[in-house]
């Protein structure tokens, strides 16, 4: 039997390939962003109202857990490359607590707005008229689509949090932790532009 | 990476751009608190930009890696902004 001396491994190359799946994203969203700056240009005045209608406060607390999440998630990897696997998962850990918080907020931040009558196609929201409409379905739409990205998030984090025990992630070996990270900022990224344009700019 | 020379972003660098982003965020709120019409839209949206290009260049890593990976992301980007610009011709001009 003859021994295998080389398995060929790419880590550039699968970072590549999990950029070139980013960037796929980013004109995803990008096309809502353009989407969104459309309707406001044509519906102004009620975007601007009906921007008053979110909660600062909630977008506040939202982006400060977002940033610091993706801080730790960053300083697993560095953990990793480091060879300190206990702190690596712990910070894996926090990142997955803090993203499960932001989604909470959302919860309860998308229910009160489903109390007083604010959801697509609500029997309130048609009397509003055109403009109010249009905000409110691209509110819910894009960080809808944003949590949806959380919740995948957190389970390639989880799934990662796995192989890291299973030896299957090591600190010779750590493109599954670096590409799941790369998707974990990218949320923190579309959050960035999302927070602004939506509970800021009235 | 497999040559085993990957750049080790420090904890205290990771540590620095947060605080940075922390503060721009506080920033952006303050800016936008304070009515000042169509300027609020452009403040909000330059710091938002700065704040993406931190995550960007550290969190992930951007500034350190290959040439191609910068490429591609500038080509991206630019291809966006170009969509945004043939857009907003058609619906200022029509």
């Amino acid at each position: 039997m003859e021994t295998i001396t080389n398995v060929h491994r790419d880590d550039e190359a699968s970072k590549l390939g999990m950029w070139l799946f980013i960037f796929t994203e980013i004109l995803l969203f990008g096309g809502l962003f353009i989407v969104y700056s459309i309707y406001r240009f044509n519906n102004a005045v009620a975007f601007h109202l009906a921007g008053e209608e979110l909660n600062d406060t909630i977008g506040i607390i939202n982006t400060v857990i977002l940033l610091t999440s993706s801080m730790t998630v960053a300083m697993s990897l560095t953990a990793m490359q480091k060879g300190n696997i206990r702190l690596c998962l712990g910070m894996i850990a926090v990142t997955v607590l803090l993203g499960l918080v932001f989604l909470t907020n959302k919860y309860f931040e998308w229910g009160i707005k489903f109390e007083h009558g604010l959801y697509p196609g609500s029997a309130f929201l048609k009397e509003l008229g055109h403009g109010d409409i249009m905000f409110f379905g691209l509110y819910f739409m894009m960080t809808g689509l944003h949590a949806l990205h959380i919740i995948v998030g957190l389970t390639i984090l989880v799934v990662v949090a796995v192989f890291i025990r299973k030896g299957r992630i090591r600190p010779d070996k750590y493109a599954f932790l670096e590409n799941g990270g790369l998707y974990w900022h990218l949320v923190d990224l579309i959050w960035i532009f999302l927070f602004p344009l939506f509970y800021l700019i009235h | 990476m497999s040559e085993g020379k990957a750049h080790i972003t420090n904890y205290s660098t990771l540590a620095m751009v947060l605080g940075s982003l922390l503060v721009l965020t506080w920033a952006t709120v303050s800016i936008t608190s304070i009515n000042l019409g169509p300027w609020s839209v452009t403040a909000a949206l330059l710091i938002a930009l700065l704040k993406a290009t931190l995550v960007l260049l550290y969190f992930m890593h951007l500034k350190f890696d290959s040439k191609l990976l910068k490429i591609s992301f500038t080509a991206v980007i630019v291809v966006f902004f170009l969509v945004i610009l043939l857009t907003f011709f058609d619906y200022l001009f029509r």
